[in-house]
């Protein structure tokens, strides 16, 4: 099989997969946005007993972590462009991208504390 | 061939001694309409990330715990300060959520045209107004 190196040298196919990821975890989002609004309207607002239910309920939780990873996804692909734009020195970009992945892991982990966790 | 090479050099040779003009000055530039969209949609995620994604899990960690937690995320987020917050947020998920939906239907070629893409960003641009102030209405 002919390949062009050059195409995977400069590796060609990450742009399009952000591209791509940045659109499917949008879906993901807005539709989960439908899915809650949906709900506040059904109940006619959010008391405690609505909430609580809510996140007792194992489908709503895992719609919750489905839109928080989406969530996170989203937000790396969004502030690594940023910081590309506008972090031009190589070190500090790469400090602020090392920074950006760490704090999206740890709200990852929050997450999961906050739906699975013993409160 | 010889020809065509001299002509490229002294196309060359015209760029360095005319240079196009540069002006950029953001704050004097009258922006079209889809790039304020765009640069506010840049700026909205920013907050969101910045202070959204916290803000959003502290609220849920703190509000779920018991109705007296409930109840005190309620009174808590009833103060000016941080309505203010939620209002920014708001307005930032807003903004962000129509003109990303508007980015969609620009990638399926719908709306690529000037008019209807001057139109929908205006249109992104009223309407997350709109959907804010109405949020604004219900927080106060």
């Amino acid at each position: 099989m002919v390949t062009n190196p050059s195409h995977e040298a400069v590796s060609a196919h990450y742009g399009w997969r952000d591209w791509l990821s940045q659109r499917v975890t949008a879906v993901v989002m807005a539709l989960y946005t439908l899915l809650v609004f949906g709900v506040v309207v059904w109940h006619g607002g959010l008391d405690y007993s609505v909430w609580k239910g809510l996140f007792a309920n194992n489908a709503f939780k895992l719609a919750t972590f489905l839109f928080m990873i989406a969530l996170f996804f989203h937000a790396w692909v969004g502030v690594r462009n940023i910081a590309m734009d506008y972090v031009k020195p190589t070190g500090w970009r790469l400090a602020v991208q090392m920074v950006v992945i760490c704090m999206l892991i740890a709200y990852a982990g929050w997450t999961i504390q906050i739906l699975w966790g013993a409160v | 061939m010889a020809a065509s090479g001299l002509t490229i050099m002294a196309v060359l040779e015209r760029r360095i001694v005319k240079p196009r003009p540069v002006y950029l000055n953001l704050l004097e530039i009258r922006q079209p309409l889809p790039a304020i969209v765009s640069i506010l949609h840049r700026i909205s995620g920013a907050l969101l990330f910045l202070v959204g994604i916290p803000v959003l899990l502290w609220g849920v960690h703190v509000s779920v715990a018991s109705p007296e937690a409930f109840a005190q995320w309620k009174s808590v987020m009833a103060q000016p300060l941080w309505k203010l917050v939620a209002l920014a947020l708001a307005w930032a998920y807003i903004h962000h959520l129509l003109a990303g939906l508007r980015h969609l239907a620009l990638d399926v070629h719908v709306g690529v045209e000037l008019a209807p893409a001057r139109r929908s960003s205006a249109i992104v641009l009223v309407l997350s107004l709109l959907l804010t102030i109405i949020v604004a209405v219900r927080l106060w």
